[in-house]
């Protein structure tokens, strides 16, 4: 048994588990309509390939993965491609995004497939490349491209996640119980790929079935199934890392820095189907669950399946005004609208009553309690940091490392004054990351500009450069020229002019500059007169004309006293 | 169908600042039944009145700042504030005195500076202090206690309550007065001289602290503060008078046991102390914090012009409370290296 550490802070929300882990996992039908993301994981949008009126087929690549950062998607059941637009998805922010629209026939005709049961004897490389041709991404939450976790070197542990830490999602508690030949097998393959020696398969302590399932399925292994006490947000991948090895991931660096891979326990089972039976990623376990469904559980779900089709079938009774989420209570996030999609990070829809989670309580004024600070995962002061979110004082936030905080919400969970804290960092998050945005188009400008600068300084020294050299030709043509005419050499002349005139204007000033001066000054005058006229004309304000009235007196006050300094002058 | 958008979490703790508040409240019972039990009626009068006072002011604050009256009244911090206060004041004050001070707490040192939350001095210590300053005489009367003298009853309480001059209870200087104002006489002959002196500390005042100790730990059970606050100030308030002890003699400053039974220590270890709008913040900064309080009130009580000196330990440190703050933030996650095996 390994040592079990700790990590500081988290909360023991009740767990609400039990309304949808005793059944089976069930198949949703197929839904008449299809709406595909081309953004369903972290990273650059995938690249539709199809277009539109085109048959695909089920587990037919629709979209490309768009550099290492990517996951490719694919079509989740048989049927025409009716449209590839903007449309409305599942992201708190409510906003749009490309989606790819399947019509489906009915058929589910499936792709013909290309299974590597033979696996072992592919270059790791090339299995990374299957990962990520077949969409696979991190399917906890966070949706983060697989390929790109498991491409890095000195891997020694293996962390699979399997905590499952939220309240009320048993999504991959009954994948443990019911897939963990599968899981164990895309361990394997993760091993193999990562290299690892270690492999620690971490669960929550509530999960005792899951647990067992998947200790029988590793039994061959010298792999450590490590049982972890419930705690939120002990699924959290920093959280994790530090309860399974006691080191934290230092800031700035990744866990692969510390020679740690985590990945889920459903990705990993993604991933043995990927490889093993050459299935892309079409579907996800996703939990229905909140007292408003009535067959609460867990479905395998196709993505792009509209919410709205999943509720249905759970038998889900709308109250009035009731919110649908999309993830677990205290991260997930309020759908904007029943239409939007399932996708690969659809972990939970949590369809609550009214009075099932917390209502929108009033807040009250901060009293510093500090239960906050206690619960933080990250260490963090959210008493200060909501303090210095309210005054917008970002100096302040980034000395308290604002940057740090994961949004498990366990702040606000214990808050006794019901203040909204995540939505306070996230907003000071976006302002922050706003503003570094404009200092880089101003840092960009400032280079641009001082770049410029340099440009035609040297532009104007070369120029000086060239002039003088021709000056040079010049004068020694012309010292040529008239040992050959025998006269005056008329450049020596013009430049003796020139000196003779400089050396006058330096005794008695410089009566062209301070002509050019009066008339820039009369036609000022001029056109500020002539704006007077056109504002009385147009009947403007009485504040304007008296602003433009007096711009002309002061211009004619300028004008007078200019011609009289000039009077004095010698040279008038 | 279009849905109101709120951030997560969806889901909260059942806690809330006004059951926060109504536990310390309760934690407050067993002090004072103690002390009324060693002073009379005339703390509940005090109690009474201060409560009256606060919510009345409360609520004048409120509407002047305009904000919504009964949210802000549900959360008992005025009333928790009055009811610190009234047990810092001698018992049957005169209800001027009891409004005055209230009227400090409330308004002065809460709402001038917005409210709940954002007041950077404890109010019942700003109260306090504003009476001690300027009505020295009616702040430094106590009543003796019960075993040396009958309380006045319920009646006698009023009629001292209301100012009448029909009633004069008995006085008598605290055990703090008596080994401050000692001159020349050993600590043990001080005790034999003086009927105020008990077991450890005064008469009364030795169980009413204990009380008010128990009440803390409740609290503390309940994890509605940390310990780091009040273990700090009783740490260093007994270091100090181990090592001025002195063996007794007739310059000593008291045993460990004689302040930490005396005064306003425990009510201001476990309440005063321990109020988190006015103290540091993080949990090594409440343990400086509290230490340093404790440093203050053995300091300005041995050698200071004052007989006891929660309040204005306090309210040094309240000032001291962001600098401690700026000196003593946690490491986030990932800024420290621990236990790394390879």
């Amino acid at each position: 048994m390994t040592a079990i550490y700790s990590f500081h802070g988290g909360i023991h929300p009740e767990e609400h588990k039990t309304e949808s882990n005793t059944s089976p996992i069930q198949a949703i039908p197929l839904p008449p309509r299809l709406i595909l993301p081309v953004s369903q994981h972290i990273g650059a949008p995938a690249k539709p390939l199809v277009s539109i009126g085109q048959r695909v087929l089920k587990g037919e690549l629709i979209a490309h993965a768009d550099g290492p950062l990517s996951a490719a998607v694919h079509a989740s059941s048989s049927g025409y491609v009716t449209a590839i637009e903007p449309r409305l998805i599942a992201h708190p922010s409510g906003l749009s995004d490309m989606c790819i629209v399947i019509e489906t026939d009915g058929r589910d005709e499936v792709m013909s497939t290309m299974p590597h049961p033979d696996w072992k004897s592919y270059d790791v490389h090339e299995l990374i490349r299957l990962i990520r041709d077949q969409g696979i991404a991190g399917l906890g939450g966070a949706g983060f491209p697989s390929a790109y976790k498991l491409n890095s070197d000195g891997i020694h542990t293996l962390i699979v996640n399997g905590v499952e830490c939220e309240p009320y999602i048993t999504a991959d508690d009954r994948l443990m119980r019911e897939r963990s030949e599968l899981l164990a097998q895309g361990i394997h393959i993760l091993q193999h790929i990562t290299g690892a020696q270690n492999v620690l398969i971490g669960i929550e302590d509530n999960k005792p079935e899951a647990t067992e399932a998947v200790q029988t399925a590793c039994k061959q292994q010298d792999w450590k199934v490590i049982s972890i006490p419930t705690k939120y947000p002990s699924g959290g991948e920093k959280q994790l890392i530090e309860l399974l090895t006691g080191q934290q991931v230092p800031r700035g660096k990744i866990p692969a820095d510390l020679g740690i891979v985590c990945q889920n326990v459903a990705t990993a089972a993604a991933i043995a189907q990927a490889v093993i039976k050459g299935q892309p990623l079409t579907s996800r376990i996703t939990t229905l669950t909140g007292a408003c469904i009535a067959d609460k559980g867990n479905y395998e779900v196709r993505l792009g399946t509209p919410v709205e089709y999943l509720l249905k079938y759970g038998g889900y009774s709308r109250e009035q005004n009731q919110k649908v989420i999309m993830g677990g209570p205290l991260m997930g996030f309020i759908l904007p609208n029943l239409e939007v999609p399932v996708v690969k990070t659809t972990n939970c829809i949590l369809a609550p009553s009214k009075t099932e989670l917390t209502s929108d309580a009033r807040s009250q004024a901060c009293i510093r309690c500090g239960h906050c600070a206690e619960v933080c995962p990250a260490s963090l002061l959210p008493q200060q940091l909501y303090w210095y979110a309210k005054s917008q004082n970002h100096e302040q936030l980034k000395a308290h490392n604002l940057a740090d905080c994961i949004e498990c919400g366990a702040c606000a969970y214990v808050c006794p004054s019901a203040l909204p804290l995540v939505q306070f960092y996230r907003a000071a998050k976006a302002e922050i990351k706003e503003k570094s945005i404009e200092q880089r188009h101003a840092d960009i400008a400032k280079a641009r500009f001082e770049a410029r600068q340099e440009r035609l300084e040297r532009d104007a020294t070369e120029r000086e450069a060239t002039r003088a050299a021709r000056k040079a030709e010049a004068k020694a043509k012309a010292q040529q020229d008239s040992r050959f005419a025998g006269e005056e050499d008329p450049v020596q002349a013009a430049i003796e002019r020139a000196k003779a005139k400089k050396a006058r204007l330096q005794q008695y000033g410089e009566p062209d500059i301070a002509n050019s001066k009066l008339e820039e000054l009369k036609a000022k005058l001029e056109r500020a007169k002539f704006g007077l006229e056109q504002a009385k004309a147009n009947g403007k304000e009485e504040k304007v004309l008296t602003a433009l009235s007096a711009s002309v007196q002061r211009l004619e006050r300028l004008l007078h006293s200019e011609q009289a300094s000039q009077t004095q002058e010698p040279f008038e | 169908m279009t849905q109101q958008q709120t951030s997560s979490p969806h889901l909260r703790a059942a806690r809330s600042t006004e059951e926060i508040m109504l536990r310390v409240l309760l934690a407050l019972m067993p002090g004072i039944i103690a002390m009324a039990h060693f002073f009379g009626a005339g703390v509940f009068t005090n109690i009474i009145g201060a409560c009256i006072a606060a919510v009345l002011c409360e609520s004048l604050c409120l509407r002047l700042r305009d904000r919504p009256l009964l949210l802000y009244l549900k959360d008992y911090s005025a009333v928790v504030t009055a009811v610190l206060l009234a047990l810092a004041l001698p018992p049957y004050s005169p209800w001027w005195l009891i409004t005055i001070g209230t009227v400090a707490a409330i308004a002065l040192a809460k709402h001038i500076f917005g409210g709940l939350g954002s007041n950077p001095f404890n109010p019942a210590m700003v109260g306090y202090v504003v009476l001690l300053i300027s009505f020295p005489v009616q702040m430094t009367q106590w009543t003796a206690p019960s075993s040396l003298a009958a309380n006045p009853g319920v009646w006698d309480s009023l009629l001292a309550m209301i100012g009448s001059e029909a009633y004069d209870a008995v006085t008598m200087a605290t055990p703090l007065d008596l080994l401050k104002q000692n001159d020349g006489f050993m600590v043990s002959a001080l005790w034999q001289q003086y009927p105020q002196f008990g077991r450890f500390s005064g008469v009364g005042w030795e169980w009413i602290n204990l009380a008010f100790l128990a009440g803390g730990v409740w609290l503390l059970q309940q994890k509605i503060f940390t310990w780091h606050a009040p273990v700090g100030m009783l740490a260093v308030l007994g270091l100090m008078s181990a090592l001025f002890y002195d063996g007794g003699s007739s310059s000593s400053g008291g045993s460990p046991l004689f302040h930490w039974l005396s005064g306003a220590t425990m009510l201001g270890a476990f309440f005063i102390v321990t109020d988190p709008v006015s103290g540091a913040t993080s949990n090594l900064g409440r343990l400086i914090f509290g230490a340093l309080v404790g440093l203050l009130v053995y300091c300005i009580r041995v050698w200071g012009s004052y007989p006891d000196a929660v309040a204005f330990a306090v309210l040094l440190m309240n000032f001291a409370a962001p600098f401690i703050d700026y000196y003593t933030q946690p490491k986030p996650y990932g800024y420290q290296a621990r236990d790394t095996d390879k």
